[in-house]
């Protein structure tokens, strides 16, 4: 084997201008060139304990890849990747790296770790674009599987079952599928070409996916039974968003963030042609200081705001946001205001929002979470001038579905009750995975749960059919 | 895709669609709504479903033309389609064991509470209806309506058909000649329902309102549906659209469905401009 390259940063990563970017929804990170990713593949030492493997949610054997990656043999490293992770265009775009894969890295004990993340962008773009796919129709089993909601975790179960042979037929509320990945995480980090190339992939297998179909509405778990399908699973997500009971929040200009990326990037409120409207804000602040928080804020900039607040009761390491995204939306102009916290929403005469009084927090001692609670510091109280305020507090799974299904059991967040390995509900015959079984979570850990989900299924229904 | 296999203009602002959506007909209920896209590039607006035909398979929704996008689809021919129809969604109207009802509605609002009327005047209820229009032209359902209840009051703003007067006018005499209801459901403008909220509250008389608000999914996802009825906030889309008229803050649900009216003004007038240069076209 060649010697490493012991540079101890990583390959940079080509962007657009910050001042560029934040004015257009076009990718922010443009991607390797074949000689960068070859070069940046050279960092890897091929570890034989491969711990960056373990730190994989799928277990993509990643020395492995980047071994090719370093040959040139592009093709066959993607194959090695898609051998264990359906998404990788996906995932090498929004996975947090840096808190699985990258953290194990042995690299990153002295500078930086591999960017195994851009590495599998990299692989999954090349092939996008040098190999036309065609997939085969596996040839049927003859068993019908329904899967309800066409996020990451519906898609891999629906993708891993149709390649078994299943008639797999997908229910998905919305007029696209794709979940998240259409309706929540922005253009400039995920192009919805590529989610939308992954879905084609889907239908050539086979899958039929069947959109504006509210399960729950428009057919009950006990009839899709009844209509032949053998095997249920739901990855409905978790899309009931959460507000913070402060006055004056239903004041005109306040949002969640789900309706205000959604306006965005499902319904291209942006784009020349498309009827739906967004409320053109000029002064904005974020409630949160997740991936949604950093999304919305820079998609606030994006829609025209002069000035996005980003406001988070906690410190800067506490930032449950992917650290590339943060390092992004900083570059972007977006300002943090830590350690703050809303207490009201304050409106003109006609209710729109004109400002948020919050106050300073520290923190305290670790809370059930093990994060350092954060306490409201007496009397430091302040105003910031918004006419928008946009709350990016989290998510809940929707309670829509489980309203109808009594038997479903779910914990007291609302989250479906699953077996962690199978994803079983407490009904036979009906799996769950994604958002719906965690909360919200990442990509990674929905598609994992799809994957398993889909092999207890067969399981399942080949037992059955003995 | 679904077909539109009926369009029939009720007046010039009010039009009539039966859609051809076998899902929606087989399991949609009175009060219930739909969410539909006329294009690839339209927005998602709510519709409540006007009437059901399970056999067929269609539903039928009535629509006023208020926006771009009412616009936009009321110029789709018979026979055409829509891109999609989304439904049924929000809770059902609870009419059952409901002996004397009031149905109160006002312009388009007669719309969405004929299925109301029809249901319980089937489940054999009595059924006072007040109609409310600005005037004689704009009367819709009339025909309908009259076979879908016991009693039929209808007022115009203007008095060129029925009695002059507004829908308050009627329902106040008839709850001043003693008239008591299981429930009076008034349904039309929002200002319309929170004037007859306040003509009911002195009686004790329970009143169930239909709230149209902004919605976008329809499913609970997004929140920009949301009012604050008995002081909780709730989510028209799910929670509703039918909730107790006199907990209902009507105040900030009419503030709120002003939200985008600058956005939908400017759309209007570039709408009717194309539409204008299309229609002028081979005009000398
Ligand atoms: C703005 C934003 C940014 C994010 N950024 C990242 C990131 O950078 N990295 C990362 O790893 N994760 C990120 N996440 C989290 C990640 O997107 C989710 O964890 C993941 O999408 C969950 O997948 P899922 O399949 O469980 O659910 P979802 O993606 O939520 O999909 C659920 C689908 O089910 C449909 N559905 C719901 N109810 C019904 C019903 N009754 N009938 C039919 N269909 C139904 C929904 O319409 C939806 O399409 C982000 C999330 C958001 C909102
Ligand atoms: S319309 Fe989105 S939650 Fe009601």
């Amino acid at each position: 084997m060649a010697k490493a390259n012991m540079t101890p940063t990583k390959q940079p990563m080509p962007e657009q201008d910050p001042m560029v970017r934040r004015n257009n929804l076009k990718e922010v990170a443009l991607g390797y060139t074949e000689e960068m990713a070859v070069e940046e593949a050279t960092r890897c030492i091929g570890c034989k304990n491969k711990p960056c493997v373990e730190g994989c949610p799928v277990l993509v054997d990643i020395p492995a890849f980047i071994e090719l990656v370093k040959e040139r043999k592009f093709k066959e490293a993607y194959l090695t990747i898609v051998a264990t992770n359906s998404l990788p265009a996906v995932c090498g775009r929004v996975c947090p790296q840096e808190t699985q894969c990258e953290a194990k890295c042995v690299r990153g004990a002295k500078g930086e770790p591999v960017a195994i993340g851009r590495l599998e962008r990299f692989c999954a773009d090349w092939y996008m674009s040098n190999i036309e796919e065609e997939f085969e129709k596996p040839v049927s089993n003859g068993h019908k599987v329904a899967v309800i909601g066409a996020g990451p975790a519906g898609l891999t179960c629906a993708g891993d079952l149709a390649k078994l042979g299943y008639q797999v037929t997908m229910f998905e509320a919305f007029h696209l599928a794709g979940g998240v990945l259409m309706y929540g995480i922005p253009e400039f980090r995920l192009p919805k070409a590529i989610v939308q190339k992954e879905i084609k992939g889907l239908i050539q297998l086979g899958v039929e996916i069947k959109t504006n179909m509210v399960a729950g509405k428009v057919a009950t778990i006990d009839e899709l039974f009844e209509q032949g399908y053998e095997a249920i699973f739901l990855g409905t997500g978790a899309g009931l968003p959460m507000f913070m009971n402060i006055p004056g929040e239903n004041y005109n200009g306040v949002f969640s963030a789900n309706e205000y990326l959604t306006r965005v990037n499902l319904m291209k409120c942006y784009a020349d042609g498309f009827d739906t409207p967004i409320f053109k804000a000029k002064k904005v602040a974020v409630v949160g200081g997740g991936n949604v928080a950093m999304d919305a804020a820079r998609c606030a900039q994006r829609m025209g705001a002069d000035e996005v607040y980003i406001v988070y009761r906690r410190s800067e390491v506490e930032l449950p946001a992917r650290v590339e995204e943060v390092h992004h939306a900083k570059e972007e102009g977006i300002i943090f205001k830590l350690l703050c916290n809303p207490v009201k929403v304050n409106a003109d005469e006609k209710g729109w929002v004109k400002s948020m009084d919050c106050i300073e927090m520290e923190l305290g001692e670790p809370d059930a979470s093990g994060r350092r609670r954060p306490i409201p510091k007496p009397g430091s109280d302040f105003t910031i001038d918004v006419d928008a305020v946009i709350m990016a507090l989290g998510t809940n799974p929707n309670p829509l579905l489980r309203s109808v299904t009594p038997a479903l059991q779910t914990n007291k967040w609302g989250c479906i009750v699953a077996d962690e390995k199978t994803g079983l509900t407490s009904i036979e015959g009906v799996y769950a995975g994604g958002d719906a079984v965690t909360g919200a979570a990442t990509v990674i850990l929905a598609m994992g749960a799809g994957k398993d989900a889909a092999a207890a299924m067969d399981k399942y229904i080949q037992s059955k059919a003995k | 895709m679904y077909r539109i296999v009926k369009k029939q203009v009720l007046n010039p602002q009010v039009v009539l669609m039966e859609i051809e959506a076998p899902a929606v007909a087989a399991k949609c209920q009175p009060g219930q709504f739909t969410v539909l896209r006329v294009n690839e590039q339209g927005e998602r607006i709510p519709l409540t479903v006007a009437d059901f035909d399970r056999e067929k398979g269609t539903v039928t929704i009535i629509f006023q033309i208020v926006g771009k996008t009412t616009m936009l689809l009321a110029d789709q021919e018979e026979g055409g389609f829509i891109t999609d129809f989304v439904g049924p969604l929000g809770r059902a109207s609870e009419l059952e064991g409901l002996k004397k009802v009031a149905v109160i509605g006002g312009g388009l609002g007669c719309a969405i509470a004929y299925p109301q009327a029809k249901a319980l005047h089937e489940m054999g209820a009595e059924v006072d209806v007040v109609a409310g229009f600005r005037d004689k032209d704009l009367i819709i359902l009339q025909d309908e309506m009259k076979a879908a209840c016991t009693n039929y009051y209808l007022m115009t703003d203007d008095g060129s058909a029925g009695e002059h007067g507004f829908v308050t006018n009627k329902l106040e005499s008839l709850l001043k000649a003693g008239n008591q209801y299981d429930v009076v459901i008034a349904i039309g403008p929002m200002i319309m329902m929170k004037f007859v909220c306040a003509v009911t509250k002195p009686f004790n008389q329970k009143t169930i309102v239909s709230m149209n608000t902004i919605m976008v999914d329809g499913t609970g996802m997004c929140g920009c549906c949301r009012l604050t009825v008995g002081g909780e906030t709730k989510f028209a889309c799910v929670d509703g659209p039918d909730f107790d008229g006199h907990l209902v803050d009507f105040e900030e649900a009419m503030r709120r469905s002003k939200m985008y009216l600058d956005q939908e003004k400017a759309a209007i007038e570039e709408y009717k401009k194309s539409h204008e240069c299309n229609l002028m076209k081979g005009v000398k």
